[in-house]
């Protein structure tokens, strides 16, 4: 059934579709590990229950998201051998001592305190338990950063030499190949997204049940914080993706014509596109709405700069102008939307309507998973706005791939697909469901066991909380063996 | 170049030792997922699953070493076995997947818990398997030309890899089942260690029936095996693998604590052992050996500083991770 299609197009299809879906979930962990961190920081320095409430509540949803985040995590790190192997030989010797590092300084150390984090705090204690817990939060940020230095040396390679063989080989230093040119923009600028993707998932959260009881302490606690996040996360991400693009102008100009929407140059000034109907054929923005002079001031800081466009690139080393126009486009327009709602709760905040202000509940509620839409918008921007490179330059995506033939990279195409869809599908459900419950006093933590007295004691109720309690019993059993 | 030597011969060891913590690890919690349908539903399968529940994720991530290892130490290896058992690695992975949602999946749906107890244990198979039948691949042999596969995909269905796939699977219900001799009571334990003797006859034999298929798939093979000097230390390791086998008997017939588990992870050695005595210097037989794969030195020495910063310190944590979590599991699970 797959042998009128190219194999190279279905092993894209498969990436793009596979580090989507994974892209998801650390875009969620890396800001839920760090709340989770507060949250129980927070607990430990006020002892105020409200705090270990709402630890418990969103670590459970973090159980999920985390499973999911490893297993399609595990699927990313055979990816690049199954299906692009000839990228795989070349650049190994630059980019897999990177991973290999991911491994060793990452992963472990979240797998490892993983389980001390869902299970542990009565075996451990709370002050163990909350290194535990800043551990996986650690280790969520050291993953981004070596995984972005790869990616980011692929759009900017610096510090390699070409081996006889063909293989891109290390120089003299490693610095330079880690904190490549585009290295510190993007991996501020991604971190910071992941931030904001989980501050908008626990503002509207924290919405949904405003709606339903605005008297609930918790729900308000969670979307204060939550907001406070987006009014002073949301304007300092606007300048960093401003500052991310200029760096791109600097190393990848191509993509930033294709962003732009810039078919032609433009000696004196070039206008800023807001929307319009990008044409290849005909090489121009149809129906363009746009600004005079204004790319330029943003990208040069002055309305006359000249801008070349893609007229100066060859045809066969452009990126696909639509994807990389609309899908930097849907990035801003929700960036710019994050900005707004952060500064409607400071407006809520001072009008003292915070948390009885519906219009605005609902809002955050609507935007709960813009995050997502905009760190895959962003993602796609970058990645596509690459081509037809996989190695920016250097090597094309089309010399890269596996010696496979398109029945295979088809069928497993569409075996992901499936099991994707539904076995991530029943875990968004979960997740969902987890976080419609009404959050309340003596949350219980990730149970496990049976339904009944004993087994649903959830990970805390110590005896300090609950003396006495049914929960404590069997721990004491435990203990004693 | 005598320094390249010593550290391409370095590096295989580490990623044998990487492959080696993730097969004896994964693997019994792997084996508990086989063996979860001869469970009872309820507590049984609850204490099972809460056995491994908070160190299967650490587990896994020595198949990530393993893979990003071999990716960065050996690139030329990891471009073309992966292209090679490409069905089965996609198998594995599609496997581990459902597999490693059921751990949260079946607490937060009870209505559907068998469904995902059912994914627990497909999942589980179908990763043991795809994971014995890439090691059987790998032994027969892979045809290489110009720094690629090219062979087609098929190559890896041989009745050989079957044998090494069902071996793999027996195997990992052998650790499986001794780790829940280990970590029962009661009746639980002596279901456990019913299953671990049966699930040790079967590895024992596969593992024989394997060990000789080697001998008639590659001539090399039998004489790396059967020729002086290389047999002075190839003999060592049959014996010393029937006398495990013959002191895992009797473990598991008197033992209700650690015994059997440590004597099912001095089997996995010596077979690991075995396996390179096989192999050595071939990363992919018949023709790639661990020099034509290695990556350049500058690569090489990098990646051997961060082992050595961090292998001690991951070694320390998930000792602690398992030491919180020792003794018995309870009925009521952990909390």
């Amino acid at each position: 059934m797959f042998d009128n299609v190219d194999a190279l197009l279905l092993a894209r299809i498969q990436f793009a579709f596979t580090v989507s879906f994974h892209f998801i979930f650390p875009a969620f962990s890396i800001g839920l590990a760090s709340y989770l961190a507060v949250l129980e920081g927070l607990w430990l320095k006020t002892g105020k229950p409200i705090y270990l409430d709402l630890f418990k509540f969103w670590l459970k949803i973090f159980a999920i998201a985390f499973a999911m985040g490893v297993v399609s995590g595990i699927v990313m790190s055979y990816q690049f051998g199954t299906n692009w192997s000839v990228f795989s030989d070349r650049a190994g010797p630059v980019i897999g001592p990177l991973m290999a590092y991911e491994v060793l300084t990452a992963f472990f150390l979240e797998a490892g305190f993983l389980g001390v984090m869902l299970f542990g705090m009565n075996k451990v204690g709370k002050k163990l338990h909350f290194a535990a817990t800043l551990m996986v939060a650690v280790g969520t940020f050291i993953s981004a950063f070596w995984i972005l230095s790869v990616n980011s040396w692929m759009q900017t390679p610096t510090g390699f030499e070409m081996g006889a063989n063909g293989q891109f080989l290390p120089g003299d230093s490693w610095a330079a190949i880690i904190f490549n040119p585009s290295f510190p923009y993007r991996l501020v600028h991604t971190l910071i997204a992941a931030y904001l993707t989980t501050a908008f998932v626990v503002g509207g959260v924290g919405a949904w049940h405003l709606l339903r009881d605005k008297a609930n302490l918790h729900a308000r606690k969670m979307f204060s914080m939550a907001l406070w996040m987006a009014a002073i996360v949301a304007p300092v991400q606007i300048f960093a993706g401003d500052m991310h693009g200029i760096n791109t102008l600097e190393h990848q100009p191509q993509k930033v014509m294709a962003m732009e929407g810039h078919y032609q140059s433009h000696p004196e000034g070039a206008p800023l596109i807001l929307f319009g109907i990008p044409d290849s054929e005909e090489k121009r923005v149809k129906y363009a709405v746009e600004i005079p002079k204004l790319s330029s001031l943003i990208l040069k800081h002055d309305l006359n700069a000249p801008l070349a466009g893609l007229d100066t690139i060859p045809d066969d080393e452009e990126p696909p102008v639509g994807i990389v126009f609309w899908s930097f486009r849907i990035m801003v327009g929700i960036g710019f939307a994050m900005l707004g709602l952060g500064m409607w709760s400071l407006l809520a905040r001072w009008r003292g309507k915070l948390y009885d202000w519906p219009l605005l509940h609902r809002a955050a509620l609507a935007m709960a998973p813009s995050g997502f839409v905009a760190v895959l918008a962003g993602w796609i921007t970058t990645e596509v706005g690459r081509q037809p490179f996989v190695i920016y330059n250097l090597m094309r995506t089309a010399d890269a791939a596996s010696p496979l033939d398109a029945p295979a990279v088809g069928a497993s195409l569409l075996a992901f697909v499936v099991v994707y869809f539904s076995v991530f599908g029943a875990g968004t459900w979960y997740i969902l469901r987890l976080m419609s419950q009404t959050p309340h006093s003596g949350e219980t933590g990730v149970k496990r066991g049976d339904t009944g007295p004993i087994r649903t004691a959830g990970i805390t109720p110590g005896p300090t909380q609950n003396p006495g309690s049914a929960e404590t019993l069997p721990r004491n059993r435990e203990e004693a063996e | 170049m005598a320094v390249n030597v010593d550290l391409t011969t370095v590096w295989a060891f580490i990623i044998a030792f990487a492959v080696f913590a993730y097969v004896v690890m994964d693997g019994f919690d792997l084996g508990i997922g086989i063996l979860f349908p001869t469970f009872d539903v309820g507590p049984e399968r609850d204490r099972a699953m809460n056995s491994i529940a908070p160190v299967w994720d650490g587990n896994e991530t020595w198949l990530v070493l393993g893979g990003g290892g071999l990716f960065a130490a050996f690139p030329l290896a990891y471009a073309v076995i992966l292209p090679a058992t490409y069905p089965l690695i996609i198998a594995m992975l599609l496997g581990l997947v459902f597999r490693g949602v059921a751990f949260e999946y079946r607490w937060r749906d009870p209505g559907h818990r068998r469904l995902w107890d059912a994914a627990f244990t497909g999942g589980s198979i179908v990763a043991a398997m795809a994971q014995g039948m890439t090691l059987g691949a790998l032994l027969q042999g892979i045809e290489v030309v110009d720094r690629g596969y090219a062979g087609s995909w098929l190559d890896w269905l041989t009745p050989y890899t079957l044998l090494t796939g069902v071996g793999t699977v027996a195997g990992y219900a052998l650790l499986g089942a001794a780790w829940l001799v280990w970590k029962l009571d009661g009746p639980s334990q002596e279901h456990s260690r019913k299953l671990a003797k049966r699930a040790a006859w079967a590895t024992f034999v596969l593992m024989g029936a394997v060990s000789l298929y080697n001998l008639l798939l590659n001539v090399e093979y039998a004489q790396r095996w059967l020729s002086a000097p290389e047999i002075y230390y190839a003999v060592p390791i049959p014996i010393l693998t029937a006398v495990i086998a013959v002191m895992l008997l009797r473990a598991l017939s008197v033992e209700r604590h650690s015994k059997p588990f440590w004597l099912a992870l001095a089997l996995f050695f010596l077979g690991m052992a075995g396996l390179g005595v096989t192999m050595w210097p071939y990363v992919v037989p018949p023709d790639i050996t661990i020099w034509d794969a290695a990556a350049p030195e500058r690569s090489q020495v990098f990646m051997l500083i961060g082992v050595a910063i961090t292998m001690p310190l991951i070694i320390g944590y998930t000792a602690w991770a398992y030491w919180v979590f020792r003794g018995k599991v309870g009925h009521e699970g952990y909390h």
